[in-house]
């Protein structure tokens, strides 16, 4: 319980204790401290800035899918109408086709009846002239009526 | 209880002996071997216990704190660091809550001293016979265990933070400051001797009052601790009283133990602020 030169000795101590701590205790801790501060928050800054990009994001996203919707419903129409238009130009097509055809028969057959016509003329006239030749063979030189032979059978 | 003791002030006494190395009566340095002994080594003489135990724990506290600073990470915190993170941060909000200068020393500082005086109390929770019991078979004639029951230990600090007081009063405000603070207030300069009086009071009893705060109640509560264990030696009965009050006592103790040194910490903090500041 004396006061003696512990009292010294304790001071000193101290002073020493206190100089280490603030040399090499106290900065080393407290710069981990600030820079896990500052990490934690830059962390929590990016986050945040992540949360808002995805709202950004999701939004943009359902744009687009909006936009394609419309697009393709519209492609779809397009389609749609085309495909009609096709139709109807090929039944029209099909239609013109069919009506030529027919006229190309019809046209046809007139020729082949007129063909025919002419055949059976010529026909008739020949046999007209081989009767009328084989009645006049009695009686007409064939040179004497050649002339009024010919314009019987261009008559015909 | 050493074989020499028979009463309970005998017991009391030799608890109350710090082992004292100095000069004996025939000129050689040597150990106290009673109280007497002590007194007559004058000054010079060192509590070898105090010194011993307080630089032990001193060091305790700067091997861990040194070897979390040198494996501090910014990353995930292992055991050690994550206590002495809380720790270090605790005593920075205190300073900052209490310190408006701008002072390096402060914080560790207030660290030191907290840490420090907080272990050195805790030495009080260790059953008081125990270390004194081993001293005795090791050949010493007394051990006081509890560096903050001896005077010597808690004005050799509170000393220490009366220099930090002026030393940063006249850096900050000058010589001429810091003795115009002491001779010009506050009642001008015509009450100069009532102001020296009042402000040398005021400025020497921030160490005193640190000090013997401190002491008074590690000692009181040092004393109780001694008092019970006297009770150990009295049958069966009262030995198992003894017991259940050392144990409620070393429970509250630890709020006086942590209270005590956080005390001494803020008020050195408060000190501090008031030599840095031009008007107070």
């Amino acid at each position: 319980m004396n006061i003696n030169a512990t009292l010294l000795g304790q001071t000193i101590t101290f002073f020493v204790f206190v100089w280490f701590c603030m040399k090499y205790v106290w900065p080393p801790i407290m710069q981990a401290l600030g820079e896990r501060k500052k990490q934690i928050a830059d962390g929590l800054a990016a986050g945040e800035r992540g949360k808002h990009e995805l709202e950004l994001a999701s939004k943009r996203g359902a744009g687009i899918l909006y936009e394609t919707k419309q697009k393709s419903s519209e492609i779809i129409a397009q389609a749609e109408k085309r495909a009609e238009e096709i139709i109807e130009e090929s039944k029209t097509n099909a239609k013109i086709e069919g009506e030529r055809l027919l006229a190309g028969a019809k046209a046809e057959i007139e020729q082949e009846v007129n063909r025919a016509k002419e055949g059976l003329r010529q026909q008739v006239a020949d046999l007209a002239l081989a009767g009328a030749e084989k009645i006049l063979r009695r009686e007409i030189d064939a040179k004497a009526h050649a002339e009024l032979l010919a314009s019987i059978k261009n008559e015909l | 209880m050493s074989a020499e003791i028979h009463t309970s002030s005998e017991y009391i006494r030799h608890h109350l002996q710090n082992l004292t190395l100095g000069k004996l009566p025939d000129g050689t340095w040597g150990l106290a071997h009673s109280a007497q002994e002590a007194k007559e080594m004058g000054f010079w003489a060192f509590n070898v216990d105090t010194l011993g135990v307080s630089l032990l724990l001193g060091f305790l506290f700067l091997y861990f704190f040194r070897k979390v600073a040198k494996s501090v990470t910014t990353g995930v915190p292992g055991g050690l660091q994550n206590f002495t993170e809380w720790l270090v941060e605790f005593i920075d909000s205190s300073v900052r809550g209490s310190f408006s200068g701008r002072n390096a020393l402060v914080a560790p500082l207030a660290l030191t001293i907290f840490v420090w005086i907080l272990l050195m109390n805790l030495m009080d929770l260790i059953p008081v016979d125990w270390l004194p019991f081993l001293a005795g078979k090791a050949g010493l004639p007394f051990l006081k265990v509890v560096p903050t029951t001896d005077p010597n230990a808690t004005f050799g600090m509170a000393i220490g933070v009366f220099f930090l007081v002026v030393y940063y009063s006249i850096k900050i405000k000058g010589l001429g400051g810091f003795v115009g603070e002491l001779t010009l207030q506050p009642f001008g300069k015509y009450g100069l001797p009532a102001n020296l009086f009042l402000e040398g009071v005021n400025l020497i009893a921030k160490p005193v009052s640190l000090a013997l705060r401190l002491f008074g109640n590690m000692y009181a509560g040092e004393m109780i601790f001694i008092l019970i264990a006297i009770m150990f030696g009295g049958g069966i009965t009262l030995g198992l009283f003894g017991g259940v009050l050392q144990w409620g006592w070393a429970v509250f103790h630890i709020l006086i133990v942590t209270l005590q040194a956080f005390i001494f910490m803020t008020l050195t903090i408060v000190y501090l602020d008031m030599a840095h500041q031009e008007h107070h």
